[in-house]
């Protein structure tokens, strides 16, 4: 079964040290190496920075496009991966080992599946 | 008894000790929770219908679980959705290997994978318990909501969201491995006792125990203990139960009015009770730190063991909460310490205890943090500093039997000649 890990933490006011940049990549690029050999794997992105995002809507036949992101809140998406696991317990393992777990937190959703029609 | 009445009266009791075990198994072969309880209450049903007619089977457990299996394939087959289809593959596959349905065979005990899914970290802890005693006490869901004091169609909701998420979300029907187990076991632990506290201070209301409620939890202890023999909190667990509970006859007089450990006739304490509960300590406490039900069952067999308050073994049961305050920190436990060093050293030394914990919020909002300070302060022959603590008590209770002492306990203090000291 397929479930979505998703990445959340809180945006940085200021950008951290290198030295701490680099430590906490490192992390990360432990985490995506492991997670990408496991066979679990599906498919994975980080995200660009809150800054860079734009809402889109349609209010009748009018498009309204704003700046930001939809919902104003602490935490924001950040990235996500999508693995296929036997169980929730599998993807809470996956979620608890990546570094989003230590530095903001990770939502677990699972992925709809739709029955094929009968045939 | 009519015979329709005696049969009807079997599948009572078939289904109370069999339904947890019932549901279990068919959860493990049908993978579909909602699927099993239809089925199940089903075949409890053609029972009703049947047994008064045909008699009562001799494997009557064996027969339900045949039943229910023929109705889940049937369901299976209305359905007509390609996971029905693999589903009764994978069910004429299994059927075929166990020498087919009609087989009375024993079956096993599915009930422990059961208690892990139905107290999952991934549920609320409200839908964890009343998961546990719907699907393992096997209470129906009025039952359930009764228990909880919340509208049947509340109790319904819970738990359908919760069956919905174990289902979407695909919350495993498995044991944890012995790497997982001690991180897990907790929650279900903590199930088991929640019920049990619930039976014995409801928060509200105007009855103090609920005993029927008490005697699901110490079950539900029991078939844990029986499926974990060897787990020292489960064991401990329900050694705290049956320790505790042995009190509740003396705990109110015949008016309902609540009667305090000092005052309790304790010959009316269920021996039986005690020495099954000691007997179970006994194999708690031993093997490295004792875990938190462990020393709560040690603390309340001390007290069980004693012949009157006075010759409780207070210095011992302070060295037990001295290790609670250890595995299990707690601004409840540090109370009940500063409380057991009040006996063991005197008021004056509980009283400075109580004082230090006078800053915590939790504390200062707790009726009976004032209620234990009114006491000690009481025996030192303060008593307007008791009578002032015994009002801030009654100011923050919840329920009515444990307000009308409160009130006796108040009066008593302010209508004392000076000097008096208990």
């Amino acid at each position: 079964m397929r479930y979505l890990l998703l990445i959340y933490s809180e945006e940085p006011a200021s950008p951290p040290s290198p030295e701490v940049m680099d430590a906490v990549m490192a992390e990360w690029v432990a985490f995506d190496s492991a997670i990408r050999g496991s066979g679990t794997y599906v498919s994975g992105e980080a995200l660009q920075p809150t800054q860079t995002a734009t809402t889109v809507r349609l209010k009748g036949e009018e498009r309204i496009v704003t700046d930001g992101p939809f919902a104003e809140t602490r935490e924001v998406l950040g990235g996500y991966y999508t693995i296929d696991v036997p169980d929730l317990d599998t993807a809470l393992d996956w979620a608890a080992k990546c570094p989003g777990a230590k530095y903001g937190s990770m939502e677990v959703r699972p992925v709809m599946v739709f029955d094929p029609p009968p045939q | 008894m009519s015979e329709r009445g005696r049969a009807a009266g079997t599948v009572e009791a078939v289904f109370r000790e069999e339904w947890g075990r019932l549901l279990a198994t068919l959860v493990g072969w049908l993978h579909d929770l909602d699927l099993a309880e239809e089925v199940a209450a089903d075949a409890i049903a053609t029972a009703v219908e049947r047994w008064p007619v045909d008699g009562v089977p001799d494997h009557p457990a064996a027969w339900l679980l045949t039943t229910a299996r023929r109705r889940a394939v049937d369901r299976l087959r209305r359905r007509q959705t390609y996971a029905a289809k693999l589903a009764i593959l994978k069910v004429e596959a299994e059927r075929a290997g166990t020498g087919g349905p009609a087989a009375p065979e024993p079956f096993g005990d599915d009930r422990l994978r059961l208690f892990f899914t139905c107290c999952h970290p991934a549920l609320t802890a409200e839908a964890r318990v009343a998961l546990t005693l719907r699907y393992l006490a096997g209470l129906s869901t009025t039952e359930v909501a009764r228990a909880f004091l919340v509208p049947e169609t509340t109790m319904a909701q819970r738990l359908t969201r919760a069956k919905r998420k174990i289902r979407e979300a695909r919350i495993p029907y498995r044991v944890p491995g012995p790497a997982e187990l001690p991180a897990r076991l907790p929650a279900v632990l903590r199930v088991i006792y929640v019920v049990f506290t619930e039976a014995y201070a409801a928060s509200r209301g105007p009855t103090l125990t609920r005993p029927e409620l008490a005697e699901e939890a110490i079950r539900l202890g029991r078939i844990l203990h029986q499926l974990l023999p060897d787990d020292r909190e489960a064991t401990g667990l329900l050694a705290l139960m049956l320790l505790v509970d042995a009190r509740r006859a003396a705990r109110t007089d015949p008016a309902g009015n609540l009667v305090l450990l000092a005052d309790q006739d304790r010959s009316r304490w269920d021996r039986s009770s005690i020495q099954e509960g000691v007997r179970l300590v006994e194999r708690a406490l031993p093997g490295g730190r004792p875990g938190p039900y462990a020393l709560q069952a040690a603390i309340a067999a001390l007290h069980d063991e004693a012949d009157s308050l006075a010759a409780t073994d207070w210095p011992q049961i302070v060295s037990l909460y001295d290790l609670l305050q250890a595995v299990a920190p707690s601004p409840v436990v540090a109370l009940n310490r500063a409380v057991a060093v009040g006996m063991a050293s005197g008021p004056a030394a509980g009283l400075v205890l109580l004082d230090e914990l006078a800053a915590d919020p939790a504390l200062a909002r707790y009726h009976l943090y004032h209620a234990a300070r009114a006491g000690l302060l009481e025996r030192l022959g303060q008593r307007d500093q008791a009578a002032a603590a015994y009002r801030r008590a009654l100011a923050l209770v919840g329920n009515e039997p444990e307000r009308a002492l409160l009130t006796r306990q108040l009066a008593a203090v302010v209508a004392a000649p000076p000097g008096r000291t208990r």
